[in-house]
């Protein structure tokens, strides 16, 4: 049917701000496609003696660049997974709140703090953690191992300091939740108005609502929510760098002194002293976090995607 | 030749007339017979970040008393400051430690065919091992138990280890934190060297810039450290020894006597050490002597040095290079590090052996 349309289709009359625009968008559209090309050559092309590298180019006793770059990895993903945990149902509260509990004027106040929270520079952050934070935490963690050292997680020996990856997550949950909390916040507020005023009408209590309707049709903004909380996490550098105690190592336990570290905050400690071939690894990491980061993104698409259905929201 | 000696004054004056300064300024410079306020042009270096406060200090000075002089350092660390100095991209280097024999061995870009590259002390800088314990002020550690407690062999302060060298204080049950630098550092080099020739049963890691062992706590510079240590309960660590702040430092034992830091046990150390056997006589390269037996010695120090040509392919830099090290070994430069970075001052024997060094650049 398009082709009989086709052939005779009224052209529409082209005005110079008609191509400039078109042109404009297709130029700003492909930059960042060249730009995402030009870091990943750049990464590349700058990595490739990494994986040639002899034993003796490497930190620590690492025999070559995947058994360096491997604990790393972990550690990167077990934080971002660990503050993940902690954000989220965090945000989704503080949006509900927003959204569905709290007064319009207090909602609105509460909105634009949490929004502030986003504002608020990264090594500020940092700081914050290593000032009052793992003092502040120290003395129950010290307890924590007392009591539950025989949960693996909570294996001591404890830090003394406090500066371990739980302190960590917990920075990295403080720093996700604005963006976690904005997005879930909006989402709740596009629920239709019908389905809630429905529900309630059928007899649900407001937690009923939420769980009808509410919560299935924001669970893709959810998930899309989380996704960009876990791109912020993964590629944190400083608040990590300046809080954490690292080692390089896979370790499970939350309390103590060795802790792994991740491929951003590794990268922040030990580039102003790398020459010659040390620069080529840690570049070579950053290429790992980059693939990481990328692959997580897809696979929030993928979900997404897979459960646009369901919401509603089409 | 006639014609150079007249007409580099002639040239200075054209190019005075012009107001273009500072290229054929430079030209002049090997010429003028008081240095101080007559040398222009750029000096570059780059190196040990351990020197990093100390060389802003020295430069903002230098800079001062020659106007026309522009001095840049790079704090990129030690081994990229050596890498930069081999290549040429600096006129000297600031490094934590001296040139191995086979760099000497190689060419150095900004020397000439017959000069050759120097390490000159210019900067010490006493370790001290700081720690925060309830109810401790005074703490007394020979470098077997310091390497015991760094490596995690010891784990909890009532030890019978450190209290048989502490009869007089009373030590908690508290678990220890030993808190060492994160990032690459001189600093951590030094420490692991002293415990490596003291202790080399305990301390078996060959010394280098990173941590050597998967144990403790790691903090991220020499102010990460000390932060770590102060909120900390239990905590033991190493950094310079100007940041200690008011923290607890321990004495280490020399010989029989516990003895704390001093910048004169420092230079002290520095002072009675042996050069560096086979090298050429202008080469300060210093062994500290790590296992004195003498208890005016404090053997836990940094020696950082600037490394510099005996002759260079470009006359002018060697003049510029031959004023600012000068300088900085100097009288003058060496009180201006102390109060800046918290180093101690060379002591007058070696300072002078220096400057014979410096003499003889070209």
């Amino acid at each position: 049917m398009t082709t009989t349309v086709a052939r005779d289709t009224i052209r529409a009359p082209q005005r110079a701000g008609d191509r400039v625009f078109s042109t404009a968008t297709v130029v700003a559209g492909s930059l960042i496609l060249a730009v995402l090309a030009a870091v990943a050559a750049f990464l590349l092309l700058q990595s490739l003696p990494a994986f040639v590298a002899t034993p003796a180019d490497f930190n620590g006793d690492a025999a070559n660049f995947w058994a360096y770059v491997w604990p790393l990895a972990f550690g990167t993903l077990w934080s971002a997974l660990l503050a993940l945990l902690i954000a989220i149902p965090l945000a989704i509260g503080i949006a509900l709140f927003i959204s569905h509990y709290a007064p319009r004027k207090l909602a609105q106040g509460l909105g634009y703090i949490i929004d502030l929270l986003a504002a608020v520079p990264s090594v500020v952050f940092g700081l914050w953690g290593i000032g009052v934070l793992a003092p502040l935490l120290q003395p129950f963690y010290t307890s924590l191992v007392e009591w539950f050292g025989w949960i693996p997680l909570f294996a001591g020996p404890v830090s003394g300091t406090g500066r371990t990856i739980l302190t960590v997550s917990i920075v990295l949950a403080v720093m996700v939740l604005p963006i976690i909390t904005a997005i879930c916040r909006e989402i709740f507020l596009q629920t239709p108005v019908l389905y809630e005023e429905a529900s309630l009408a059928l007899g649900a209590t407001r937690w009923e609502m939420i769980a009808m309707a509410v919560l299935p049709f924001g669970r893709s903004g959810i998930i899309s929510a989380s996704m960009l909380g876990l791109g912020r996490a993964l590629g944190e550098t400083m608040a990590v760098a300046m809080v954490l105690s690292p080692s390089p190592q896979v370790i499970f336990a939350l309390l103590t002194s060795q802790n792994p570290t991740t491929i951003a905050a590794n990268i922040a400690l030990n580039f102003p002293e790398a020459h010659g071939t040390g620069v080529n690894i840690l570049l070579a990491t950053g290429l790992v976090l980059f693939v990481i980061t990328l692959a997580v993104n897809m696979v929030a698409r993928v979900i997404i995607n897979r459960r646009k259905a369901f919401s509603g929201a089409n | 030749m006639n014609f150079t000696r007249f007409g580099r004054p002639a040239v200075i004056a054209v190019v005075a007339a012009l107001a273009l300064s500072s290229c054929a300024a430079n030209e002049a410079a090997p010429a003028a017979s008081d240095a101080a306020s007559t040398l222009t042009g750029t000096l570059t270096g780059a190196g040990s970040s351990a020197q990093g406060s100390a060389q802003e200090a020295w430069i903002a000075a230098f800079q001062t008393a020659n106007p026309d002089v522009t001095v840049n350092y790079d704090p990129s660390g030690s081994g990229a400051g050596r890498a930069t100095f081999i290549a040429g991209g600096s006129d000297f280097a600031g490094s934590d430690s001296y040139l191995k024999d086979e760099e000497l061995a190689g060419t150095f870009a900004a020397c000439a065919p017959t000069g050759k590259a120097v390490d000159l002390p210019v900067y010490i800088s006493p370790i001290a091992v700081i720690f925060n314990v309830e109810g401790v002020k005074d703490l007394n550690l020979d470098s077997a138990t310091l390497g015991k407690i760094f490596k995690g062999d010891i784990t909890t302060w009532n030890d019978p280890a450190i209290a048989a060298l502490n009869p007089k204080a009373t030590l908690p049950t508290t678990a220890i934190t030993a808190v060492h630098r994160s990032d690459d550092s001189g600093t951590t080099k030094n420490f692991s060297d002293y415990l490596n020739q003291t202790a080399p049963d305990v301390w078996t890691e060959k010394p280098g810039d990173p941590f050597p062992y998967q144990t403790g706590e790691g903090a991220k510079g020499t102010s990460g450290v000390v932060d770590a240590v102060t909120n900390g309960t239990g905590t033991i660590g190493y950094a310079d020894a100007s940041k200690a702040g008011k923290l607890g430092v321990a004495k280490i034992k020399v010989g029989d006597k516990f003895v704390g830091y001093t910048a004169d046990a420092a230079a002290a150390v520095v002072n009675d050490s042996p050069l560096v056997e086979g090298r050429d006589a202008s080469d300060l390269a210093i062994k500290i002597d790590r296992l004195t037996t003498d208890p005016t010695h404090y053997p836990l120090v940094l020696v950082s040095y600037a490394l510099v040509c005996t002759e260079y392919a470009k006359p002018a830099q060697g003049e510029l290079v031959k004023a600012y090290v000068s300088y900085m070994a100097g009288t003058d430069g060496q009180s201006v590090a102390a109060s800046a970075g918290g180093a101690a001052p060379l002591s007058a024997d070696l300072a002078d052996k220096v400057a014979a060094v410096l003499e003889t650049i070209k």
